[in-house]
């Protein structure tokens, strides 16, 4: 989901050396600094959902930033990772992680 | 497998104050930490953020500068990126460096891994622009990000922190509701000799609050029945104060009562831990030096109780000094000579905690939540399925994630633990210490087959 951010960024925030390197998120392509912390990054650019909770399918966003919680769970290029604790690198492709309900629609198709 | 005299997990101010003093006494030891830099949460990535934004967010963030570069010894290992998934006994710590698991077998372990939000379930909690104001601060810190338009909620100095930060950066929060009430600071008052001899921290707090006032920052007191709403994402806070009821809309809800030491390794070595209530919290039982029930493993720092950044740096050189000793590296009476100003500093620094721990208690709505509200975030459990389960006769939390799965996600209880133990002792009228906590086990964090395949066929071996 791709809303304006609630967050500000300071000018000197990212450094002037930081270059921007593509990240797709969810089908979406984004440019995000290399090297930065890839939740905060997200929630820059207007990510707020991160992934769906396995039960109720509720939406989740990072809670804790310290890899405490869990709640930023990312599927980064096929492994499911907290992005608080992931670096922005360049192609990484994320998307939210699959949850059970994910899986029954994979099984009423087979 | 790597071999060391000394490893310390975690790279905060009692991790390196310890490796800075280990290495003073001729110690060599590897410093593991899951950041890629080291200052821990309070001194987040301060190398690199000084420069930037250290004038905002001020001396006390500053003073891990020293520190961060005192690591840069050639005696001091630093295992950057490393997720410490399972401590043992003997020495043998196994943690993952990016996809690759690496063992390190270390004569003496120092554990300095901190200190987690205490749990904070309110109605609302788990909505997307829900954050702990810790997340706020580490935001801030690394990555130069303001929320727009925020509300703090809850009790402690970390809120005035927090909100002075952003009055600075020109982004003030839009309110800090605080949960706790004139009858906290008056039972709070019988501790002021404490805070009088801790003066510094008073003088900080006081000068907070007048800064928060000067820049126009509303502050509600004693708010209750405090409620997160939204549809798929927090807009709104809704409290009462007295006999008044406030709404606020908001695009991000910042929450906070406190932080408690993080168990998670202490417990899963099944190290002596007990209940402390005047931090209603569990700690590890430690020694004067930071010893905990096994000889060759110590604690300090925030895990070891809370006493904030400055007693962690002390913490962890007075138990670097223990090590020293018992490595054959400082003889008693250099023991002795040394540690004493230490402790002495320590005993001042700690001086006002109990009045700040009483002026600035949990708040008891989200101790005990309602029976709506998610306890356990991971798998979706609500206060009211947890009451329950008690009711039906369930013997306590271990025995609760058979019914519940609460504690069984990913977060392995971090989150939930410690509110699921408050709901037992509350419901059954045991004390906490009888109802103790969730057993911890390895792996302490998810990992994938690789990383466990990644180690070398007798290793596995070891491991089960």
């Amino acid at each position: 989901m791709k809303t304006a951010s609630g967050f500000n960024s300071l000018e000197d925030a990212s450094g002037a050396s930081q270059s921007l390197v593509p990240v797709r998120f969810d089908g979406q392509d984004y440019m995000l600094p290399e090297g930065a912390n890839l939740a905060a990054s997200l929630l820059t650019a207007g990510v707020s959902v991160f992934r769906n909770a396995p039960a109720t399918g509720a939406p989740r966003g990072p809670f804790c930033m310290m890899g405490v919680c869990y709640d930023c769970l990312v599927n980064i290029d096929g492994i499911t990772q907290q992005a608080c604790q992931t670096s922005v690198e360049a192609n990484m492709n994320v998307c939210k992680p699959a949850t059970p309900a994910d899986l029954n629609t994979e099984d009423d198709h087979a | 497998m790597l071999d060391t005299e000394l490893a310390i997990i975690g790279a905060g101010p009692a991790g390196m104050a310890a490796a800075i003093e280990a290495a003073n006494c001729g110690i060599a030891s590897v410093l593991i930490d899951e950041q890629q830099s080291v200052g821990g949460q309070i001194y987040r990535d301060v190398e690199r953020v000084a420069p930037l934004r250290g004038a905002m967010l001020g001396q006390d963030f500053l003073d891990g500068l020293p520190l961060a570069e005192g690591t840069h010894s050639p005696l001091i290992t630093h295992l950057a990126g490393a997720v410490v998934w399972q401590v043992e006994k003997d020495g043998t710590i196994t943690c993952s460096v990016k996809d690759q698991a690496r063992q390190i077998k270390a004569q003496r372990i120092l554990i300095a891994t901190g200190a987690i939000e205490r749990p904070m379930p309110l109605p609302g909690w788990t909505m997307p622009g829900v954050m702990t104001v810790g997340a706020g601060q580490i935001l801030l810190k690394q990555s130069g990000l303001i929320p727009n338009k925020a509300v703090l909620i809850g009790s402690g100095p970390l809120l005035y922190v927090l909100a002075s930060q952003m009055l600075k950066a020109k982004t003030p929060p839009l309110a800090i509701i605080e949960t706790q009430t004139m009858g906290d600071l008056t039972k709070a008052m019988k501790h002021i000799g404490g805070a009088l001899r801790g003066w510094r921290y008073l003088l900080k707090g006081t000068k907070l609050l007048s800064a928060l006032k000067m820049g126009g920052v509303k502050r509600y007191t004693g708010a209750s029945n405090i409620r997160l709403e939204g549809e798929g994402a927090v807009a709104s806070v809704s409290f009462q104060c007295g006999a008044r009821s406030h709404t606020i809309p908001c695009d991000t809800a910042l929450l906070h009562h406190g932080v408690v030491p993080n168990v998670q390794i202490s417990r899963a070595l099944q190290l002596d831990h007990h209940w402390d209530a005047q931090q209603a919290c569990f700690s590890p039982s430690l020694d004067e030096w930071g010893k905990s029930s096994e000889a060759t493993i110590f604690i300090a720092g925030d895990g070891a109780g809370i006493g904030g950044a400055k007693a962690a740096d002390l913490c962890g050189r007075i138990a670097a000094l223990k090590l020293a000793s018992e490595l054959g590296k400082l003889d008693e009476e250099n023991l002795q000579q040394r540690a004493a100003p230490l402790k002495s500093a320590l005993l001042k620094e700690n001086a006002a905690r109990p009045f700040l721990d009483r002026a600035y208690p949990p708040f008891k709505d989200a101790q005990s939540p309602q029976d709506k509200t998610i306890v356990c975030r991971c798998e979706e459990v609500t206060a009211g399925e947890i009451r329950k389960t008690i009711a039906l006769g369930c013997q306590g939390p271990n025995q609760l994630k058979a019914f519940l799965r609460a504690g069984m996600g990913p977060c392995q209880g971090r989150g939930c633990g410690l509110t699921i133990s408050t709901l037992f002792a509350e419901q059954t009228g045991k004390s906490m210490q009888e109802i103790d906590y969730f057993t911890i086990r390895s792996p302490l964090k998810p990992i994938t087959l690789g990383e466990l395949a990644s180690l070398k066929q007798k290793d596995v071996e070891r491991l089960f």
